[in-house]
């Protein structure tokens, strides 16, 4: 990544230097350069002099390598060394940096930051190229279909120059209005077996710049101390004790009344005074319950009649053909809340500026909610707020919230100050694991008919949980019929034709504030999917691989590309072949964020029945891998994350409050815990769909279903390590 | 209270509250912030730094306790054999996703290759075992590590 101060001028509209070749849209959204539109152009890429390509990326760099994909199509359509491609974070713009997928929205998530960019950066480094060739052509007299453009240079018959020669005139040719794109049969970078990660040289050396590596002159430092249950206020604080601590400030309720917020000269001091701070709470309207209770009224939902009903078949139709069929499989699952926990915990900072405006400095996924948050709190018109997004330590989705949860701290705890110096909000680890905006606890209830050979002939299958996007401004998009679809994605329209299929959805009563996680709603319908396919096959006395096969359709496109990907996993584990003593393994699949993923896990046990994951065999299809080897990263982590979690993490309340603090009660995935990932992907010509959540799902259930294939045992309740499984 | 610390080589005058560990030293007043805080508890490595030769978590490490201790941190442990080898393996094996634990990872392997030239799978669980990545690059460190040995037999 670039920081470099010049650039960093040019892309906030000051002085934009002819010297450098601007390709992006306009404020039209139409495809311009700079010099076509006076220089008010919000680029995708810029050439400068001296032939440096720099992409300007739209979203932000969390691990997920989205800074490596969106410059593989620069490099692609440019005919550039991937390694040769510079590049630096978009400033916050949602009129030109929107997600395709979120309306005018910029923002990161979903999976979607390839399948949204993939056309769009191609085709403004597409128009690039073909103006470069034409302002060459046009010095040298000849016809620009004579000439060629790799490596940096044009190359003629009898000449050649680099392309900084021609960033000027460039920017004067005509903006081609459809340039040609690259026929797939000419990639020579995406799809590719190339390892050049744009973001391992800063990450490798300690010059990476997070959120949590702002220090600006004179900044203060925010830690809050917050309400030890969801629903307390602070009524009064006293802190004298906080008073002592060398670097202290000063202390302020929080505006929201959920927390007090300690200032001091360093995040050390605000750590410290936090800790000292004496708080008088209200808990008039506080949390009260234990997890255990909130289990219990889950699973007393979905043992009743649901409140929703999320599929066109009914539940009198389902339970009619269940009721007369020869076998019936019934299992209950629940799923605990989940913190994200990324490894960098939260946090942001707020400067001032000399023209009375800010500049947030955040890993910003969402820049539109920073920009909308600060303008509301601050007061500010949107020309007096920008955003420096920096590199995020992780995110699985916690960058943002329906309520943007850290960015409106932050902002509430510099507009509790003068505004005169820099706020940093920092959060401790205890802040993230307590700090709510959980995978929400669900309950599942599934009941499935079978006919004497094993065939499905009804399916009921009931949910209860909290829902994510209620009473968020996201509902209209994701709520029908009163069915957040985020709690049942992945039942009734994954991969599988299940014949009279009915969804029920219960929504429960809020305990603590919850949020969208890895893979979102496939995070437990995937695992109840896959742990039923199972049974089913057991049920059937059928393969599992087989079994799955016969409810993958092939004539239609879901159905042929999972089954694809399942038998590429199968075969590339050696599925069917004997395994040694005390090995088994267990298969899963499911679709999630437009792509299909399969896997094998293969576990040990021991005597004592303690289980170790031997290794991990995956197969993806993503449509077009445009870097593969970021893809099989992403699958790897996607893999270790889904798994890790269900082995033996959760989130719980006791008379209220969170009981897991800080990494020691919520263990996370360690070197030891998975021997071996490899990762294969389904070659294809389908168009790029999301890689950052699809390995999540599958990775539980093959682990569960390798767990029954040891043991017999069937993991329903999660955590594992509260159903009992032990781990090596 | 001002204290002398040799870091990197260099000597460094810094003057943090009693009880403050390392880590923020490092990071706030010596603004060298490759070395990063991911939970305070010795629990996650993220702070990993190399004193006296021995990987420590510098959350834990009083500053005040240090005075005459070689420090080595992330930013320069590339100027030692094992370290250039380990960022070499890791930029071949693009290890690194988010990045945030990997400072802490590089100083653990670092000291796992110091001491032993050719480590096992099980060397590497037992040296590697405290330092959390949140990624899951798990897979890519062990098979890095193994390239780091092999780059420095040369
Ligand atoms: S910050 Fe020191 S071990 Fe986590
Ligand atoms: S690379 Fe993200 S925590 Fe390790």
């Amino acid at each position: 990544m670039t920081l470099n101060t010049t650039r960093r001028k040019f892309l906030s509209g000051a002085g934009a230097a002819l010297s450098v070749f601007v390709i992006g849209l306009n404020p039209k959204g139409v495809l311009a350069t700079t010099s076509a539109s006076g220089g008010n152009i919000t680029p995708f890429l810029t050439i400068a002099e001296d032939g440096t390509v720099t992409a300007i990326i739209k979203h932000f760099e969390g691990g997920q390598g989205v800074s490596t994909g969106l410059s593989a199509l620069i490099a692609e359509e440019m005919n550039m060394a991937l390694e040769d491609i510079q590049w630096e974070h978009a400033p916050s713009d949602p009129s030109r940096y929107a997600n395709l997928f979120f309306g005018g929205f910029q923002g990161t998530g979903g999976s979607t930051a390839m399948a949204n960019s993939f056309i769009q950066y191609r085709t403004a480094a597409a128009a690039a190229k073909e103006m470069l060739l034409a302002a060459a052509a046009e010095a040298w007299g000849v016809d620009a279909s004579t000439l060629s453009l790799s490596e940096g240079l044009i190359l003629g018959a009898e000449q050649q120059a680099g392309i900084g020669d021609f960033v000027a005139a460039a920017g004067a040719m005509q903006v081609p209005e459809a340039p040609t794109l690259k026929d797939p049969s000419e990639f020579r970078i995406i799809g590719k077996e190339i390892r050049a990660r744009r973001d391992t040289a800063d990450k490798i050396n300690g010059q990476a710049k997070y959120a949590m590596d702002v220090q600006l002159e004179g900044q203060m430092v925010v830690a809050l101390k917050r309400a030890p249950k969801y629903g307390a206020k602070v009524a009064s604080f006293d802190d004298s004790a906080a008073r002592e601590v060398p670097g202290f400030i000063m202390a302020h309720t929080l505006p929201t009344g959920d927390a007090v917020m300690a200032y001091a000269q360093t995040t050390w001091a605000a750590f410290q005074a936090r800790d000292a701070l004496e708080i008088e709470w209200d808990m008039a309207n506080a949390e009260t319950r234990n997890s255990a209770a909130i289990k219990e009224e889950l699973l007393g939902m979905v043992r009743t009649e649901p409140q929703f009903t999320g599929s066109a078949t009914d539940l009198a139709t389902a339970s009619k053909a269940i009721d007369g069929s020869a076998k019936v499989v019934e299992r209950e699952f629940y799923f605990p809340m989940l913190a994200h926990a990324p490894m960098e915990p939260m946090g942001a900072t707020i400067e001032p500026t000399a023209d009375g405006g800010v500049i947030m400095h955040d890993g910003a996924q969402f820049p539109t909610a920073n920009n909308m948050v600060l303008g509301q709190v601050l007061e500010l018109p949107p020309e007096k707020i920008q955003v420096n997004t920096l590199y995020a330590g992780g995110f699985f989705g916690r960058r943002a919230t329906p309520n943007s949860d850290y960015v409106v701290e932050a902002a509430l705890a510099f507009a509790t100050t003068d505004r005169t110096r820099p706020v940093k909000l920092v959060w401790s680890r205890e802040d993230d694991i307590t700090g709510g905006y959980y995978r929400p606890a669900m309950a599942h209830r599934v009941r499935v008919g079978l006919d004497a050979n094993g065939a499905i002939v009804g399916w009921d299958h009931r949910v209860a949980g909290q829902s994510i996007f209620k009473g968020t401004a996201f509902e209209p998009m994701i709520v029908r019929n009163g069915v957040d679809h985020s709690s049942v994605e992945g039942i009734a329209d994954g991969a599988y034709t299940i014949p009279t299929q009915h969804v029920g959805l219960t929504d429960a009563v809020p305990a603590t504030t919850v949020n969208w996680w890895r893979s979102v709603g496939h995070s437990h319908t995937g695992y109840v999917m896959e742990v039923m396919m199972d049974l089913l096959a057991e049920a059937a006395g059928a393969d599992p691989v087989e079994y799955r096969l016969r409810y993958l359709d092939e004539t239609n496109p879901d159905g042929a590309r999972m089954a694809t990907t399942l038998r590429l996993a199968a075969e590339k584990a050696g599925w069917g072949n004997d395994l040694p003593q005390g090995r088994a393994r267990g298969i899963a699949a499911h679709k999630s964020f437009g792509s299909y993923c399969a896997m094998v896990c293969e576990i040990s046990t021991d005597a004592d029945g303690v289980v170790k994951i031997e290794n991990v065999t995956a197969a993806i299809d993503c449509g077009i891998a445009v870097t593969p080897d970021v893809v099989r990263a992403q699958i790897e982590g996607g893999i270790g994350y889904g798994m890790g979690h269900v082995m033996r993490d959760q989130i719980t309340l006791e008379d209220g409050a969170v009981y897991e603090q800080n990494f020691p009660d919520y263990e996370p995935l360690r070197m030891r815990d998975i021997a071996e990932v490899k990762v294969y992907i389904v070659p294809s010509t389908e168009a790029p769909t999301g890689v950052g959540e699809p390995g999540t799902p599958p990775a539980g259930p093959a682990l569960a279903n390798a767990i029954a294939a040891a043991s017999g045992k069937r993991v329903t309740h999660l955590p594992m390590t509260s159903s009992d499984v032990e781990f090596a | 209270m001002t204290i002398s610390l040799k870091i990197n080589g260099a000597l460094k005058e810094v003057d943090p509250a009693p009880g403050t560990p390392l880590l923020w030293v490092l990071r706030e007043e010596l603004a060298m912030t490759g070395t990063k805080f991911g939970c305070g508890v010795a629990a996650c490595g993220a702070c990993t730094v190399h004193i006296d030769g021995v990987a420590e978590r510098s959350c834990q490490a009083l500053a005040e306790d240090l005075e005459g201790s070689e420090i080595t941190t992330i930013e320069a442990i590339g100027s030692s054999p094992a370290g250039a080898a380990v960022q070499k393996a890791w930029t071949e094996l693009d290890v690194v996703q988010c990045g945030y634990c990997q400072s802490g990872q590089i100083m653990s392997a670092v000291k796992l290759l110091n001491d032993i030239a050719n480590p096992t799978d099980q060397d590497i669980d037992d040296y590697m075992d405290g330092n959390a990545c949140r990624c899951a690059t798990y897979v890519r460190i062990r098979a890095a590590i193994h390239r780091a040995a092999d780059i420095m037999e040369g």
